[in-house]
């Protein structure tokens, strides 16, 4: 029964938090920590409740939950935890966390509807990382955009009608929806059975066109969350407009709902498409590390900059997914939850040098060090976890990938590695512009970190920390469930394409019924 | 277990304890910080010395593993240290060396604004440096490699206002990091062909799948030296070690001299076993080290600035150990490392102390006859410049240097060009050496001093002068029993060449002409750079002259041509792409939509003779249409 409550609890607090915003603000948003907090804690208690179960995977999954929903539709209230899912809400209450915190004193406009917007959203995310159902995913899929929608629209800087339009627009690319009715019918036309869950649907007999079409369907659905290479132009304005905790909501789990929908889906539903798939899904992960950390080089908006490195950083993402090794698989976890602690972490304290300064364009900055130590030192351990140093968590993941693509493919591994060189370009370029040089006169005096300031900082270095130095806690709650995907995967790409007999079959035609 | 080996994870885990307490605790007094910082690594020293006796007391090299990393798929690095002869001699050098820097930088940096952050760094640094030498696996050397990089980052930035600081700092990491990079790549080729990052287990099973010559090795070879010449700032990466003088003094003795500039001949040392089975990348250890000694010899011989001067020297001398190891003479590399941390950080301090007494302390023509203002400092650097110049008898630590010349005249990996441009390397060392030392000290004087330097400075800095100068005297006495004692403690770890049977004679021989090449570089020094001498003065006045000394001034145009070729190109490409060109396609249709709405909208006029104008003007063409078509 855990499960339910998991999506529940930030739903409630959802409402709680609006209704009690007409008694005090201040009540507001201790209803919304206590929401998350009480996310994280229950998900911590699974965490430890099952610490042996987390290691079988697969079938043995050690939390389910079924119910009813829609009978005539074969539509049921599916939901299950594996390793996998247990990092993603972990992550997820932690950065809700982060996000209310972090929203404390900037959002002072209608902070009742603010947080009924940002608790739905996180509701709706973990929906998404716990549903077995794919009708019940798609429900989730949706139900987490129109508040962040509505975050950017409402809460955003200067342009954020354009950003959140922009956001809306493109996450509506790639026929998520499509894929999966086609998938559901393909399914009942092979066997008489009509399911929508996904583990069902995984051995589903096709033409292997039909494969490749479902298959991309889902893939430029996760790629645009993700974002990969080309179709990445939203997530740079939105973040830019996104006020801080939609920044972190985004960053931190939105494009972790990318990564997780390769890593469970595009991977697993479709393992000989995604295969075929598997060169140029890496093309474009290098692709994107490259590019993203050149184009976070050149910006001057620090929250442009933060942006185009997550671009970098969920290039080693689809890298170490589609290069189908295993220790890149189990790599891409620490990259997901360090790049969510980390950008997650970065975007807090660029609202925190934006509450100070009023400007996020670090032409307008320099020097700050000496007026403000504390930020300084937290903006450079998090910018060393950004350029990969060893010890912090993004290193770990970004090792990993490398090491395990360079068996698949030793030129992605080597290509990818340039990303070591560049990060460290842009990430010393952007501590350099904010708190070294000559001060300027009138930054000679900041406000110091405040409790909860330091509070913040401190979680996520020492998040990071662990991630660094002792990753066996979540690569042993996360990678067997992950290697467990794998080996479903590649065991079903080794088997004959389905269907032998439907060679005869007109092209396009699928399986007989 | 024995119990040093238990005690081997304290050894950097004090100066990382000294760190925490820097990074953490605000408002310490200085005093505070200073016995925090300096004692921290002094109990470091004393520790490394302890484990250091118990190996030697032990006999066997013994490790640890403190708790295991992480554990995926068969790749299961652990945080684990392990101690033996090679790692010995490191841990000491390290944890002495920084010790008496510490000392003299409580002193050195006092007064300054950012005293508590220079510590916090300074042991930081430390705890990275003994870290990498400790390290049992790759994965974990990595750690400490990039450790030593951010530190070194860190405190050449120290004085952040200067933006030139920052730019040094940046450049320095990125460089490195550039070889970083390729070091990464040769360990993801290592543990692809070999299954494990552990150092022992990867050389035991190397060496058993790979003959020699083998293309996998020579690529792992290549790629291990191309992270070693980053980090230790060899050809073609050396650019960053003269800008890296940026940093206060005592960091340039420590991490730019003493240390981590070496970690580069560590890892080399460490990996012999790849390199022995890959002779090609053996001998391009050889050919970078002996090209990187000759050009940075020769680009210290212009340089105005005593940090420069130092700097190039220091890119010199790692070029005389990546010559040693190239042609496999393991143990005369790390020897010299050893010495060179000794007179070369002695240097350092030296040059510190004038920095630090006089008004303008860096220009060298702007000084002069310091031998008089400060006469104790004065002995005490020319005691240390004899060192690096390698003059017996009057200083009995020549045979660093000398076991590597004589190895690369008779190794088969060497012979007699590598041989002959060692000795040349000889003359341009004692140089360059001396001019340093007859320019500052030897003259009419220049500037007197502002203040006078404490003790805390010159006991340390005499110390290590000493020290350097001495530092060869247990291996001329041992010679004398024909034996050898650094070189033979060290090849409990290192194979040694194929020793000749030792002809007295001969040896003697040899040491004399060795002697006479050092001579040679200080008498042409004398006969040039003593202040009043006009003949030099007058060749580089003339336009061949005036070039030469601009292109050794300017390192050999390597800098030039990198802003040209790398610098430039990338950040026009950068701006240029700022916008994004995905962007502006993925903005197309919304700027269409938006000229097409304006287009329409423009025809929404309200006026009712335009509307009934133009449902006519459209009756008539559709009419003209039909009649037509």
């Amino acid at each position: 029964m855990i499960l339910p409550w998991l999506i529940v609890i930030p739903a409630a607090g959802a409402v709680a938090a609006w209704l009690a915003n007409r008694v005090s603000t201040a009540l507001c948003r201790w209803t919304a920590l206590a929401a998350m907090g009480g996310q994280l804690a229950l998900v911590v208690y699974a965490w430890a409740a099952h610490a042996e179960a987390w290691h079988v995977g697969g079938p043995g999954v050690p939390l389910r939950f079924a119910a009813a929903w829609i009978p005539p539709l074969h539509v049921s209230f599916l939901l299950m935890m594996d390793g996998l899912s247990l990092l993603m809400v972990a992550l997820t209450a932690v950065l809700g966390i982060l996000s209310v915190a972090a929203s404390w004193r900037s959002v002072v406009r209608w902070p009742g509807l603010f947080h009924f917007n940002l608790l739905w959203s996180f509701a709706a995310i973990t929906g998404v990382f716990l549903a077995e159902d794919l009708f019940l995913f798609y429900v989730f899929w949706e139900m987490m955009l129109i508040p962040l929608y509505l975050l950017i629209r409402i809460w955003g800087h200067e342009r954020r009608r354009m950003a959140s339009m922009k956001f809306f627009l493109f996450t509506q690319a790639g026929g998520l929806l499509l894929g999966i009715l086609a998938l559901y019918f393909l399914h009942a036309r092979a066997t008489g059975v009509y399911t929508f869950r996904f583990p069902d649907l995984a051995g589903t007999a096709m033409s292997p066109a039909a494969a490749t079409w479902l298959m991309l369907a889902f893939f430029v659905a996760f790629a645009v969350k993700l974002p990969a290479f080309g179709v990445h132009t939203w997530l740079a304005d939105a973040h830019t407009q996104a006020p801080v905790a939609g920044s972190v909501d985004l960053a931190g789990l939105v494009l972790k709902v990318g990564a997780y929908g390769m890593l469970r889906f595009v991977v697993t539903l479709f393992p000989g498409a995604a295969a075929d798939m598997a060169p140029y899904a890496m093309a474009l992960g290098v692709a994107g590390i490259v590019y993203g950390a050149l184009l976070a080089t050149a910006q001057s908006d620090l929250k442009r900059l933060v942006a185009y490195s997550s671009i970098s950083h969920m290039g080693f993402v689809l890298l170490g997914v589609f290069s189908w090794d295993a220790l890149a698989m189990q790599g891409t976890i620490i990259v997901i939850v360090a790049h969510g602690i980390s950008t997650g972490a970065l975007f807090v304290l660029v609202g925190m040098l934006h509450e100070r300064l009023g400007t996020h364009d670090m032409r307008r900055m320099g020097g700050l060090w000496a007026a403000a130590p504390g930020i300084g030192g937290a903006a450079m351990v998090l910018a060393l976890a950004t350029l990969g140093l060893p010890g912090l968590g993004n290193f770990v993941g970004e090792w990993l990938v490398l090491q395990g693509t360079w068996r698949a493919s030793p030129a992605f591994a080597a290509i990818g590695t340039v990303g070591f060189v560049l990060s460290a370009v842009y990430a010393l370029r952007m501590v350099q512009l904010v708190f070294f040089g000559p001060p300027a006169p009138e930054r000679q005096r900041l406000a110091g970190m405040s409790f909860r300031e330091t509070a913040m900082m401190a979680g996520a270095i020492a998040l990071l920390l662990w991630l660094g130095l002792y990753p066996r806690t979540f690569l042993r709650a996360g990678g067997p469930a992950v290697t467990a995907l794998r080996d479903e995967s590649l065991r079903r790409a080794r088997e004959p394409r389905h269907p032998a007999p439907a060679e005869a079959a007109p092209p396009g035609e699928g399986a007989p019924p | 277990m024995t119990w040093w080996a238990t005690a081997l994870p304290l050894v950097p885990l004090l100066p990382l304890a000294g760190f925490a307490t820097l990074a953490l605790a605000r408002r310490l007094p200085h005093a505070v910080i200073a016995v925090i910082g300096a004692g921290s690594v002094g109990l470091a020293m004393c520790l490394a010395a302890a484990v250091g006796v118990g190996y030697i007391v032990s006999g066997g090299p013994a490790g640890v593993v403190v708790w295991r990393w992480m554990e995926v798929d068969g790749f299961a690095p652990v945080i684990g240290l392990r101690l033996d002869a090679l790692a010995a001699v490191f841990i000491f050098v390290v944890a002495g060396v920084g010790f008496l820097i510490h000392l003299y930088s409580t002193a050195f940096m006092a007064g300054d604004e950012g005293y508590r952050r220079y510590f916090a760094g300074m042991n930081l640094f430390v705890a990275s440096m003994l870290l990498l030498v400790l390290a049992d696996n790759l994965l974990l050397l990595y750690l400490g490699w990039e450790g030593v990089g951010l530190c070194s980052y860190l405190l050449i930035g120290h004085w952040y206002r200067d933006a030139a600081n920052g730019r040094a700092a940046r450049k320095a990491f990125i460089v490195t990091r550039v070889g970083d990079a390729a070091l990464a790549v040769g360990l993801f080729l290592l543990f692809g062909s070999l299954g494990t990052l552990n150092i022992r287990d990867a050389l035991a099973r190397a060496a058993a799948q790979w003959a020699v010559g083998e293309p996998l090795a020579v690529t792992a070879g290549v790629l291990i030296l191309a992270g070693a010449v980053g980090k230790s700032a060899q050809l073609p990466l050396q650019t960053w070690l003269p800008d890296a003088m940026a940093g206060p003094t005592p960091v340039s003795a420590l991490i730019h001299a003493a240390t981590m500039v070496t970690a580069g001949v560590y890892l080399i040392a460490r990996m012999h076993v790849i390199f022995d089975l890959a002779p090609a990348a053996r001998l391009l250890v050889a050919v970078v080290g002996c090209a990187t000694m000759l050009l940075a010899g020769f680009g210290a011989l212009a340089q105005r600035d005593i940090k420069r001067v130092l700097a190039y020297s220091t890119i010199s001398q790692i070029g005389y150990m990546f010559l040693a190891l190239g042609v496999g003479a393991w143990a005369g590399g790390v020897a010299h490392f050893v010495t060179h941390a000794l007179f070369k950080s002695a240097l350092f301090l030296g040059a510190g102390i004038l920095i630090r007494c006089l008004a303008e302390g860096h220009d060298l023509f702007a000084m002069g006859g310091l031998r008089k203002v400060f006469p104790f400092t004065g002995r005490a650097f020319l005691m240390a410049a004899l060192t690096l110049a390698a003059v017996p008898p009057l200083t009995l630590t020549f045979n660093s240097k000398d076991t590597i010349i004589l190895e690369a005249w008779r190794s088969p990996t060497g012979g007699a060009v590598l041989g002959a441009g060692a000795l040349l390397g000889a003359i341009v060392t004692a140089a360059y050496a001396l001019r340093l030392f007859f320019l500052a000290f030897c003259g009419p004087v220049g500037q007197q001093a502002r203040r006078r330097p404490g003790a805390l400075m010159v006991v340390p800095f005499v110390l290590l002068a000493l020290l350097g100068a001495v530092a060869g005297a247990p291996d001329l006495i041992a010679a004398f029993t024909g034996r050898n004692f650094l070189l033979d403690f060290l090849h409990r770890s290192l194979p040694a060449l194929p020793a000749e049977a030792p002809q007295p004679v001969w040896t003697g021989l040899e040491q004399i002409g060795l002697a006479a090449v050092s001579l040679a570089g200080v008498a042409a020094a004398y006969v040039l750079y003593l202040p009043g001498r006009r003949w030099l003065a007058k060749q580089a006045a003339a336009p061949a002259g005036a070039a030469l000394r601009r292109l050794a001034l300017g390192g050999f145009g390597f800098d030039a041509a990198y802003d040209l070729l790398l610098v430039r190109p990338f950040a026009w490409a950068v701006r240029a792409g700022r916008g994004d060109l995905f962007d502006l396609l993925v903005n197309l249709p919304a700027h269409a939509g938006d000229a097409l709405h304006a287009l329409l909208g423009a025809l929404q006029t309200g006026r009712l003779r335009w509307y009934a104008a133009l449902v006519v003007l459209g009756a008539v063409v559709y009419l003209a249409l039909t009649v037509l078509l």
